[in-house]
């Protein structure tokens, strides 16, 4: 069990070894973040640019003009949020190579409350032309996103979170950019899933085949591009279409599965998120909970149509 | 090229390219119906002293008033590297020359530029790349005086002091003027250099159309060891009669008539 920040502080230190054009800025966070352990390893390309978000960005911005490869973390809220314009008019517009490493997005934050908890960040960074979204599960996922970042010339956006999470796959799975993995292959219903929502409709799949239902799960990890294709075949082979994200229920991962059906193949989506309403202070997993975020509320909901 | 000395030639020759400089402005904004002049022809001499005089291999330029396009394209286009046919385009769909610097549309300029605020970060990161690379080349910022209202302006400023670059070389273009009215009517921006060297730069004022204490102030803060700030006063506007110094000249396109005489004045 490793929290995917975790992992993207180990696998960043390790890039950096091979990978000498790897710079790293954070916004005074860097313990929290993990961009720490770049940091012990190679002081003289980390750069903490203390509590400026736009200006980090800004700074990112210039060091990818240099043919530097920036990955600048900060929370996800500040990230997408304190600093958008900088990512949209800076960074993106003119295609630049930055990373953006955001870190505690969701609920998932706990104790620090509303305003920490990024409930609409892939809204945000989902409408900039040309941002790529990583939302991995795990550690393996995060490890996969990271790398899978470098080859990507232009823009990206990694949503990591705060808590320790159960493995889903390992070291040798094999990731594909933009296809997402489907478990199982139910025609009950489908939960689309990203980030931490992936163990817990995986959690709700096992529950619900002890009484017979039979659903299959798709991870998205790749929330832009979308995989249009595993989300189409899954409207066409299963009676119900599920969405949950650990994130408001607009402009989210539903909304995007609701995009793509809407054109191709209407059919019902349930989107399982933040209501519209801010996050609150908590233990992360009585928080989701609170939230109804949850295998339980996925099996009662497939239970009680 | 450091040194302080110009002879009266060279001056003359500066001031003959930023004549045709100014033209260029003159005729993009025209051309376009649309386009900030006052802002534009306020940095031409700047400009002029850094791209004909100052810059060498490798230095990178970025405009964070990047509203005052049309003179970096003007001063592309003396230099070569655009044709005054193409000037013709500026703001025009599908033209390579947006409305504010874009990297995406020319190559030609080192960072897209337009949302004030952004540029000084923008450079402090070029800085940094040149100082890990062992560089020993400057990064040329042009920033606005309203500009400098926006708070990024000074999270770099902390920056770049914190990190010790010395080679930014930042021009404030103080012309006094913003949209709505003078800087004090709008948001005191006062007292400028008090608090740049509040902030640990290096700070120099100067007469933002003389090429020799532009040419000087360069070479002054090309030996500094703190990240540099050249305030230069200036006039919106300059060199057409009628724009200097007006607040309205800021966003606006001259008509058929102005355009001639603004030519004319620049014979």
């Amino acid at each position: 069990m490793i929290a995917t920040r975790e992992s993207y502080g180990k696998v960043l230190a390790e890039l950096g070894k091979k990978h000498k054009n790897i710079v790293v800025l954070d916004a005074d966070l860097s313990e929290a973040t993990k961009t720490s352990e770049f940091k012990r390893a190679f002081p003289k390309r980390f750069f903490d640019i203390g509590i400026s978000e736009q200006d980090m960005i800004g700074t990112a911005a210039g060091l990818a003009l240099e043919g530097k490869i920036p990955f600048a973390s900060t929370f996800a809220i500040f990230a997408a949020g304190r600093a958008y314009e900088q990512i949209r008019n800076t960074v993106a517009y003119s295609r630049l190579n930055v990373k953006i490493a955001a870190t505690h997005a969701g609920l998932t934050v706990g104790e620090d409350g509303a305003s920490h908890q990024a409930i609409e960040d892939l809204a945000l960074m989902r409408v900039i032309p040309g941002m790529t979204i990583f939302s991995p599960c795990d550690g393996a996922e995060t490890r996969w996103a990271i790398e899978e970042s470098l080859k990507i010339e232009g823009p990206v956006y990694i949503r990591l979170t705060r808590p320790k999470v159960i493995d889903v796959y390992d070291n040798k799975t094999k990731f594909e950019f933009g296809k997402a993995i489907t478990h199982g292959e139910g025609k009950d219903a489908t939960v689309i899933a990203t980030g931490l929502m992936v163990q817990e409709a995986l959690k709700a799949k096992e529950l619900l085949e002890k009484e017979n239902i039979n659903i299959r799960v798709i991870d998205i990890h790749t929330i832009k591009p979308i995989d249009k294709e595993a989300i189409l075949t899954a409207a066409k082979e299963t009676n119900r279409i599920i969405t949950i994200e650990d994130h408001s229920v607009i402009g989210g991962l539903g909304s995007a599965v609701c995009e793509v059906l809407a054109e191709e193949y209407p059919a019902k989506v349930e989107r399982m998120g933040v209501n519209d309403e801010f996050g609150q202070s908590g233990k992360w997993n009585e928080v989701l909970e609170y939230y109804g975020l949850t295998c339980k509320e996925i099996v009662s909901k497939i239970k009680n149509k | 090229m450091d040194g302080d000395f110009l002879s009266s030639n060279e001056i003359a020759n500066l001031e003959k390219i930023a004549k045709e400089i100014r033209k260029n402005i003159l005729l993009q904004v025209y051309s376009a119906g649309s386009g900030h002049p006052g802002g534009a022809l306020s940095c031409t001499d700047i400009l002029t002293t850094i791209y004909f005089k100052m810059i060498n291999d490798g230095d990178k330029v970025v405009l964070s008033k990047g509203h005052a396009s049309a003179a970096l394209y003007g001063t592309l286009a003396e230099k070569g590297l655009i044709e005054k046919e193409e000037l013709k385009t500026f703001r025009q769909l599908g033209s390579r020359l947006q409305g504010h610097p874009s990297t995406r549309k020319l190559d030609l300029v080192d960072s897209s530029s337009g949302s004030l605020g952004q540029g000084l970060s923008i450079a402090n990161g070029i800085a940094l790349g040149f100082k890990l690379d062992k560089k020993k080349n400057n990064v040329y910022v042009i920033l606005g005086d309203g500009e400098i209202q926006e708070g990024q302006i000074w999270e770099a400023a902390m920056t770049a002091s914190h990190y010790k670059l010395n080679n930014v070389i930042a021009f404030l273009d103080y012309n006094k003027l913003q949209i709505d009215g003078a800087n004090d009517d709008v948001m005191t921006v006062k007292p400028i250099d008090k608090k740049f060297k509040a902030f640990g730069w290096n700070v120099q004022e100067i007469d933002g159309h003389n090429f020799e204490e532009i040419m000087s102030a360069i070479g002054k803060a090309k030996k500094s060891r703190k990240p540099n700030i050249i305030i230069a006063n200036t006039k919106k506007g300059k060199g057409i009669s009628f724009m200097e110094d007006k607040c309205e000249w800021h966003g606006k396109a001259p008509n058929k008539e102005e355009y001639e005489m603004g030519v004319a004045e620049l014979q």
